[in-house]
């Protein structure tokens, strides 16, 4: 039995990916005009002036056509105040949002104000577009409005082909947490220790071992060590390149099942030809040096051939 | 076709943030094994499994896998999960029972809401090509609606704290409650603004949690339940997700969820409001009167564990009937941004 605290582990997990969307001829032609400074609207089944234009009608769900230039000064319908932008927002000062009729629409869009105060927000009030510094056809062109009494900000209009693609790039973060069971197991690494748990309904060893048995539906409980050898149950050649590969191709990428244990992790099989590596092949455990481990998996660089004759199919075929 | 009761609910404590993972088992393994337990079922007497749940809220792509560990599938079991609150699940499930296709099903919802930046996270709700480039904050966006209520005299602010105390007194009652307490609209309406016109009593707390229910159909919930909670009605609609388009200061598709579902004569309306000047809004947009209690468990301005708190609504909602408190009851789920998309679904004893 080894004592390690169970408080679990935590990181932060910053994801990001940049979305890049085709528009489409309706939002095309909307991100096509704001480069230009123009605001396209488009007339609904009702009648009603549609900003921003919607391919379909919001009530009838009918195909609409026929566009209406709107003007870039209109009215706050309503509002709200922001004393603490967050990331990505259109102002990193205190904002107000609203939804804002422009002169010739009859919806609300969706936007910043920068006036400064929530005093200086009423409903009602007239705002004009702020446009952004480096037109390039997306929503982000309106830099926000502004309270007409504001001196104008003076801005160029962009040019070119009709813009038919948008890039949002999504950024968001997290505190990730790893299960009691993890957490253990990712310590137990950082002291070179191979800890699975046992299921105590079906007795199965699990390495990760689990928060809960996949079979039994409980957590897993009993510590186990688990030695650093055991076989190949099966494996690929990965001969194909790609982002953020650190090794290069060919390799094999291979499911591990280490001596005592009842489920197979994944991990490199390298020291030999990838043409070499078969299923039954008995493997250990080339730790990196001591000082470079963490609570990680990658202490283990990779495993390697041991050389022994391999094992017998039938003591790792339940296990495929 | 089969009638399809709620026979067994369970819910982990609603709390501002557990130490576990965004896969839920840790608050999940304790549900499945209270609910089984009351029920005096075992996993192999449940006929389809549904799940509600989001990859955006616990940061990685198809984060719903590893939950299906909480409830010990293997050998395989019938199983599905939508990416919505877990009440669009049991909507599923409803459906299976009633094809005859399956007796008994177990829905559950979970989220760790406390784990992303959660302003931020729902923005990803929202269109992807003119509005989520925005990053508009939802508590920013429910102050715009709060705003035209307010300017066209349907709530005021006093109306609004006025549903945050009672939450908060409806709360103490509920031992799974993140916020309960004695306090008073003038207290409340002292505090400062986070959103003006929202204060913070205004605004559902950041919860985790994570909630489970049992269905089953006919005899077989006669059998398993002294007073079953029949699901006599069950709809959902949706509004345009441009919300300039929308008029906001009503809910069309609850409206006609409503109808649809037949909600004359509840006694009890369980809603999903997690804004105080939504719940204004939903009564009104459904004329509940006085007579019906609203959100006896407090509602999710009491707790809103993102993904669970729609089916907790159900939960809640049929714990009424089966304790006998009402013959009929209504629970409510939203999704999407500003109430855009809701269902109603109606409960009975007899
Ligand atoms: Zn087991």
């Amino acid at each position: 039995m080894v004592t390690i605290s169970s408080e679990p582990l935590s990181a932060p997990l910053n994801v990001g990916f940049d979305y890049t969307r085709s528009l489409g001829p309706v939002l095309g032609r909307f991100a096509t005009g704001l480069r230009e400074h123009k605001i396209a609207g488009v007339r609904g089944s009702d009648g009603r002036i549609l900003v921003p234009p919607t391919e379909y009608d919001p009530v009838t769900a009918e195909k609409l056509t026929e566009f209406v230039d709107v003007a870039t000064e209109g009215v706050v319908q309503t509002w709200s105040w922001i004393p603490q932008p967050l990331a990505g927002q259109p102002l990193q000062h205190p904002f107000a949002w609203a939804l804002i009729k422009l002169d010739g629409a009859d919806t609300g869009l969706l936007h910043a104000v920068d006036a400064g105060s929530p005093d200086r927000m009423s409903t009602g009030m007239r705002v004009r577009v702020r446009w952004a510094a480096e037109p390039i056809g997306s929503i982000r062109d309106i830099e926000c409005f502004e309270p007409l009494d504001n001196e104008p900000t003076e801005r160029e209009p962009g040019a070119g082909d009709p813009v038919t693609m948008v890039t949002t790039p999504i950024h968001l973060t997290y505190q990730h947490a790893a299960s009691p069971e993890e957490s253990r197991y990712l310590r137990g690494l950082a002291e070179g220790k191979l800890l699975g748990q046992r299921c105590p309904a079906c007795e199965k060893v699990y390495i990760p071992p689990r928060g809960s048995c996949p079979t039994d539906g409980v957590p897993t409980e009993d510590e186990i060590e688990l030695p650093d050898h055991g076989v190949v149950t099966t494996f690929c050649v990965v001969n194909v390149p790609f982002l953020g590969q650190r090794i290069k191709p060919p390799y094999v990428a291979a499911y591990i099942l280490l001596e005592g244990a009842d489920i197979a992790f994944l991990h490199l099989v390298l020291g030999c030809e990838a043409s070499e590596v078969r299923m039954g092949m008995r493997v250990r455990a080339a730790w990196r040096p001591r000082d470079q481990w963490g609570t990680t998996l990658e202490n283990i660089d990779h495993f390697e051939p041991t050389g022994e004759p391999d094992a017998p199919y039938e003591s790792y075929s339940q296990h495929l | 076709m089969s009638e399809v009761a709620v026979v067994g609910f369970a819910q982990a404590p609603n709390v501002r943030r557990t130490p576990g993972t965004t896969n839920g088992v840790e608050m999940l393994v304790p549900v499945f094994h209270r609910l089984l337990a009351d029920t005096s079922l075992s996993k192999q007497d449940i006929g389809f499994w549904c799940s509600g749940s989001s990859d955006y809220l616990a940061g990685r792509a198809f984060s719903f896998i590893a939950a299906v560990d909480a409830i010990g599938a293997f050998p395989p079991i019938m199983e599905s999960h939508v990416e919505m609150d877990a009440a669009w699940a049991l909507y599923e499930a409803w459906v299976k029972i009633r094809t005859g296709e399956v007796e008994t099903a177990l829905v559950y919802g979970f989220g760790k809401s406390s784990a992303g930046e959660l302003r931020r996270v729902m923005a990803m709700q929202m269109d992807p090509y003119l509005t989520t480039p925005l990053w508009p904050d939802t508590v920013g966006l429910a102050g715009l609606q709060a705003r035209l209520g307010l300017d066209a005299g349907l709530w005021s602010q006093r109306d609004m704290a006025a549903v945050a105390a009672a939450s908060r007194r409806a709360a103490l009652s509920n031992a799974d409650a993140q916020l309960s307490g004695e306090t008073t609209v003038e207290e409340l309406l002292r505090q400062p603004y986070i959103a003006d016109p929202l204060r913070a009593h205004d605004c559902a707390p950041i919860t985790d949690g994570a909630a489970a229910i049992i269905l089953a159909a006919g005899d077989k919930a006669r059998e398993l339940s002294e007073r079953p909670a029949w699901i006599t009605g069950f709809e959902h609609r949706i509004d345009t997700p441009l919300i300039g388009a929308r008029d906001l200061t009503t809910s069309p598709s609850t409206i006609a969820a409503a109808k649809a579902a037949g909600i004359d004569g509840v006694q009890v309306a369980e809603l999903y409001a997690p804004f105080t000047h939504q719940e204004i809004l939903l009564r009104q947009a459904l004329g509940l009167g006085e007579e019906v209690r609203v959100n006896p468990s407090g509602g999710v301005l009491a707790g809103n564990p993102l993904f669970a708190a729609g089916l907790i609504r159900i939960g809640a909602a049929a714990a009424e009937i089966r304790a006998g408190r009402a013959d009929k009851a209504m629970a409510h789920a939203t999704s999407g941004p500003l109430l855009q998309q809701n269902l109603v679904c109606v409960l009975e004893g007899r």
